[in-house]
């Protein structure tokens, strides 16, 4: 977390949460990553080199207060007269109150800036994101990722960049100081800050990496353990398996300590190799400066500053491994900021359709892959205008297919797709939903109120229009229930809500929406037939007259009304008509309806 | 949330990190002994140093010192790395091992998730705490006292500063401290918030731009990024304004104690050696107490999950049927007296009395929500009733060993959880030892194989984390087929069809009915198609249960 201290790495790999080192992004080239990610810090390069320079200043400070401190000592044990300790004296106040000063405003300038880019950051995503027509995250593990790669580029820049360069230079100048003083001394003190500050990064690198690579597949399992053992604790209960499966995870918990301790074993090694260069670099230092004849008091101010040198420049061991553990999530951000700001919405530059909106699928073919059997083959319908027609087919006949070529999420590999005389894809990314849309396969309700959730539909309605499309919906009821009414919160992904609550939540957002070609996909999901003839009947009512619906469903309850029925199947039309017409006639539609109807007349028979 | 830096239930729950933790502790001794050792070697080198002369026996003990303390870094670091590898596999067992010991209706809904999360990813936060905080933890006790220890023998007078001005960093941090973590917690619950407000945008994605709000949204996102921002620095700038009070707090110190050292020095009063120790150890007393001060933030997230998995763990068991309990046969009556269910916010049965007769076969139907899948988790023992009780052939179910009695039941869940395992291994979840050409009719008489003829590897093909690859009609015959394999006299069957088309379902239907041949069997049906073979239908609404056939005769009708 940023509000921490920055000191807070272990050498252990893959810490959690975030460093889920995993192979699927590996670092692209030298630091592309980094530069793909760094180029969004340009705008506040100015407050981020100045929260380096004042990270730098701080480690000097507490540098210098140590040597001079020395300094003092050592002179005043020479008794000699106080005015020639004077400004040693006042530098030593000055330091020790300016490291505090320097560190407090550098901590908060940095995170200032780190913050700030962090806001571009994620609306940078979310705008890529956004722009990609077929970008799919379904999987709730991948997004949380997205969202702790976000924060791996606030610890890119506060946690290895900023403390890492300021390091650096401290290090250069203490050499640069020493060098004033005694050239041999600070031959030895350069010696000891290279092993410190590029040699032992290098080596905490490796050993992270290959840690990280040892470590993710086991916990990765571990996790997925986890999962089954909680999410399937039912499964396992009812068919006595709960101990065989624990016993199995307790055994791969075992054998990940095993394997965490062996890591330690190595990473911290890199740690006393550390110490111990602090160590020899200030005895060297000695060594050098009384050979080289340096007066005594000097001798003293090298040894004790090379020990505070070597200590500052070790904080890049530290930032080594943060960036080590930081680079794959780098990696995913940086895949998603590659693409620049999307250019999209100009293209075609048309805006909203003009006059009666006619859809017309012209011998439409679509084939998700080359070779693949199509999705659709050579579909043609038509719907001017005012006209409701349903889409019904067995599953994997094409209807979910018809429904993305409808709202051109999937583009048809032959034939057209017209609105109001003009192709679809001739209309504006924005433009055409207000077009065509509606209920579409996987509707998500939001973690925000019932309000918001609906306003989707159509920002700024009013009142008495969410409640028309609400009652329409079968929603108005459990609403005015809630005590907090429209304001009433729905849990993440609408966990406070049932299934069919939440069917009905999107439904009515649909019916608010209400624009002019209104497609509904599978509107009645998860409903039991009773409630979803109702909900169907008073949907289709509560559409506007001059607005047409395109319905697709597996009920065949409810469609007598529609002024046409397409039956699809393998992608093709295979049947089509009115409802009595097609039960009148032999094939698959009357086939199911005879079916559903029985079973359903049986058991609206029996219901009381 | 547990505020203590050490919880104390650690020791008793995971005995085998007692010992690396003494451990632990010993070493920290040391390692303040050492800091001592250096130090002072550093003084008697720097001392003679002032003269141009080398005192090669102090410089080798400085050397020596420094090697030793190297070697306690490393010690440190990899036995806080047992420790936390140690408690984190037994608290993992624990944790999972909880569900097994609650049940099934204990870890259903949202604690699902915790659990998962904590026993997998979340106790991996320990890391930090224990390689981290807990070995600074230990110094910051030990050091001091090593300091005080060793400067009361150069100069008492400065030693009287130090422990005089020492307590001001605890108390300090106290004060600060307090005010600090206050706001840090309120940021971190407004954190995630928003963290859950981003990742909710791009969840949703599909549907914002289903509705053209995608390109909008975006200034959404920045607003709520920005105001996170606005919120971070506003707490930043309290924690950091307490790190800077408690580094001044340490420097004035360090001045009090060296003022009077160099006005000493000056006159003469003061051997070099002793100030220059002095110097060099006052730092030292008042660092430890600092660094663990601002580790202590680090590793909140990691205490807060060993609080969470203590606790957990901890949760009384319901108590369970002795061992040896009596099993009452499965093919006899199974009765519901007077049953209540009453869950936290609801009430899902209402004085519910029935008789299943054996072999009969019962359809439930009802809206969503009503108590249907209550029933059967009742049966499978899931749920215990609030009151009332069920019994089989007059034992009462509560007292029956579940295990020994779920052998005789075969259960088709809603949506059956498939396993991170081989398709075979699926099937054979509760009979891990089946012979395959009995797995092969199994898999037959549940309509799969096809489905099987489709997968690359066929029976032996690895699903994915939540048995990803196979559609929901494909995942239903999978349970269908840990049904047959089960041949348990009772089959109970949660809307095996929800969710699948017509086509789907037809199979499925037909796998259905295969099973239910000959066997007393539950089935808790949306659509009407699973109705037809019913002996009798229950209605559920608002946990009550209505009877909509007529009983054949014997009894008299509810």
């Amino acid at each position: 977390m940023s509000a921490a201290d920055p000191a807070d790495t272990t050498p252990v790999a893959d810490p959690a949460p975030r460093g889920r080192a995993t192979a699927d992004a590996a670092p692209r080239g030298r630091a592309g990553a980094e530069r793909a990610v760094l180029r969004l810090a340009r705008p506040y390069l100015g407050r981020l080199v100045g929260a380096g320079l004042l990270a730098a200043a701080t480690e000097f400070a507490g540098l210098a207060l140590m040597a001079t401190a020395t300094w003092l000592l050592m002179s005043a044990a020479g008794q000699p007269p106080l005015d020639r300790l004077t400004v040693a004296i006042v530098a030593v106040r000055a330091l020790a109150i300016s490291r505090g000063v320097l560190r407090y405003t550098e901590r908060l300038a940095g995170h200032d800036a780190v913050l700030r880019m962090i806001t571009d950051v994620r609306a940078q995503v979310f705008a890529t994101l956004a722009a990609r027509r077929s970008a799919v995250y379904r999987s709730g593990d991948v997004l949380s990722r997205l969202v702790s790669d976000v924060e791996a580029v606030q610890d890119l820049l506060l946690r290895v960049l900023v403390p890492g360069s300021a390091a650096a230079l401290v290090g250069v100048l203490a050499v640069a100081v020493a060098a004033l003083i005694s050239p041999p001394a600070a031959g030895a003190l350069a010696v000891g800050l290279l092993v410190a500050g590029v040699a032992l990064p290098a080596l905490a690198t490796a050993v992270t990496r290959r840690s990280a690579a040892e470590v993710a597949p086991l916990r990765g399992a571990l996790a997925t353990d986890a999962i089954d053992l909680t999410h399937g604790a039912a499964d396992l209960a009812a068919f006595g398996a709960t101990d065989g499966a624990l016993h199995a995870a307790e055994e791969r918990a075992r054998r990940l300590a095993r394997l965490e301790r062996r890591l330690a074993a190595t990473g911290f090694a890199v740690d006393a190799a550390g110490v111990l260069t602090a160590g020899s670099t200030a005895a060297a230092v000695v060594l050098a400066a009384l050979a080289a004849d340096v007066p005594g008091v000097l001798v003293g101010v090298l040894a004790v500053g090379a020990l505070a040198a070597v200590e500052v420049t070790l904080a890049l061991v530290a930032a080594a491994r943060q960036w080590t553990q930081l680079r794959p999530g780098l990696a995913r951000v940086a895949a998603l900021l590659d693409g620049g700001p999307p250019t999209r919405p100009a293209e075609g530059g048309s805006t909203d359709p003009t006059g009666p909106p006619e859809l017309r699928f012209d011998d439409v073919t679509v084939r998700y892959r080359d070779g693949a059997a199509p999705a659709l083959d050579g579909v043609s319908l038509d719907l001017p205008a005012g006209r409701r027609i349903a889409v019904v087919g067995p599953s994997g006949a094409g209807k979910s297919t018809l429904a993305a070529v409808l709202t051109g999420t999937v583009r048809p590999v032959s034939g057209r797709v017209t609105l109001g005389g003009r192709d679809l894809s001739a209309y504006a990314e924005e433009a055409l939903p207000r077009a065509v849309g509606g209920l579409l396969a996987e509707a998500y309700v939001f973690h925000a109120t019932v309000r918001e959730n609906l306003l989707l539909g159509r920002a700024g309605a009013g009142e008495e229009e969410l409640t028309a499309a609400t009652a329409a919906a079968g929603l108005l009821e459990w609403v005015r229930a809630q005590p907090a009414g429209w304001d009433t919160l729905v849990g993440e992904e609408g966990g406070q809500l049932s299934g069919g609550q939440r069917q009905r939540l999107a439904l009515a957002r649909a019916l608010l929406a209400a624009p002019p070609v209104l497609v509904l996909d599978e509107p009645t999901e998860g409903l039991d037939p009773t409630a979803a003839d109702a909900v169907l009947a008073s949907a289709l009512a509560a559409t506007p007259a001059g607005h047409s619906v395109l319905l697709i469903t597996h009920r065949l309850s409810g469609l007598a009304d529609l002024d046409e029925i397409v039956v699809l199947d393998a992608g093709r039309v295979i049947q089509r008509g009115r409802h009595a017409e097609l039960v009148a006639t032999d094939g698959w539609y009357r086939d199911q309806w005879l079916l559903q109807a029985a079973a359903e007349r049986g058991y609206l028979a029996l219901a009381p | 949330m547990n505020r203590r830096p050490f919880d104390p239930r650690l020791l008793r729950r995971v005995p085998a990190a007692r010992r690396d933790l003494a451990v632990l502790a010993l070493l920290g001794v040391l390692a303040a002994g050492l800091i001592v050792a250096q130090a002072t070697a550093l003084a008697a080198v720097l001392a003679t140093a002032v003269d141009g002369r080398l005192d090669r026996q102090a410089l080798a003990g400085f050397v020596i010192a420094v090697a030793a303390r190297s070697v306690l870094v490393w010690a440190q670091g990899t036995v806080s790395a047992r420790v936390a590898a140690t408690v984190k596999a037994t608290l993992r067992a624990d944790l999972l091992g909880a569900v097994g010991r609650h049940g099934p209706g204990w870890v259903a809904g949202q604690r699902a998730g915790q659990l998962a999360t904590l026993a997998g990813r979340g106790l991996d936060a320990l890391d930090a705490y224990f390689t981290g905080y807990l070995p600074q933890l230990v110094l910051s006790v030990t050091v001091p006292l090593a300091v005080l220890a060793r400067v009361v023998f150069a100069d008492w007078s400065s030693a009287v500063i130090i422990a005089v001005t020492l307590p001001l960093i605890p108390v300090f941090g106290a004060l600060l401290g307090w005010q600090a973590q206050a706001a840090t917690e309120r940021q971190w619950r407004r954190l995630s918030l928003l963290g859950g407000h981003f990742l909710d945008m791009v969840a949703g994605l599909p549907t914002l731009r289903a509705f053209g709000r995608a390109r909008a949204q975006t200034d959404v996102v920045r607003r709520m990024a920005d105001g996170h921002r606005v919120a971070t620095m506003k707490t930043l700038r309290i924690a950091f304004l307490s790190a800077l009070v408690l580094e001044l707090v340490a420097t004035l110190s360090v001045a009090l104690v060296a003022v009077p050292v160099g006005i000493r020095l000056l006159g003469g009063g003061l051997a070099l050696q002793t100030a220059l120790l002095v110097l060099l150890l006052t730092p030292e007393a008042y660092l430890p107490l600092r660094s663990a001060g601002s580790r202590f933030h680090a590793s909140m997230e990691g205490l807060a999950a060993l609080d969470e998995a203590l606790t957990i763990s901890a949760a009384p068991v319901a108590p369970r049927a002795a061992e040896g309990a009596t099993t009452p046969d499965a093919r006899r009556e199974i009765r519901f007296e007077a049953v209540t269910v009453a869950y936290e916010r609801t009430t899902a049965l209402r004085d519910v009395s029935l008789t299943i007769r054996p072999g009969e076969r019962i359809a439930i139907i009802g809206p969503s929500g009503a108590g249907k899948s209550t029933l059967l988790g009742l049966l499978l023992g899931f749920v215990t009733p609030t009151s009332g009780r069920v019994t089989v052939d007059g034992v009462d179910l509560a007292t029956a060993d579940p295990d020994t009695w779920r052998r005789q039941l075969a259960w088709v869940p809603q949506r059956a959880h498939l396993f991170a395992a081989s398709l075979a291994d699926n099937i054979r979840l509760g009979a891990p030892d089946t012979p395959p050409d009995v797995l092969a009719a199994a898999v037959h008489d549940a309509a799969l194989d096809d489905v099987v003829a489709g997968l690359p590897d066929g029976l032996d093909t690895l699903l994915g984390e939540r048995g990803h690859g196979l559609s929901s009609g494909q995942r239903q015959r999978v349970a269908l087929a840990r049904a047959f394999l089960r041949a348990a006299p009772v089959v109970l069957l949660d809307e095996p069809t929800a969710r699948l088309d017509t086509a789907a379902e037809a199979v499925v239907l037909d796998a259905t009915r295969r099973l239910v041949a000959g066997r007393t069997a539950l089935l808790v049906a949306h659509r009407p198609a699973l109705l037809a073979d019913a002996d009798r239908i229950l209605r559920v609404e608002d946990g009550r249960v209505t009877e909509l056939t007529p009983e054949p005769t014997g009894k008299a009708p509810r």
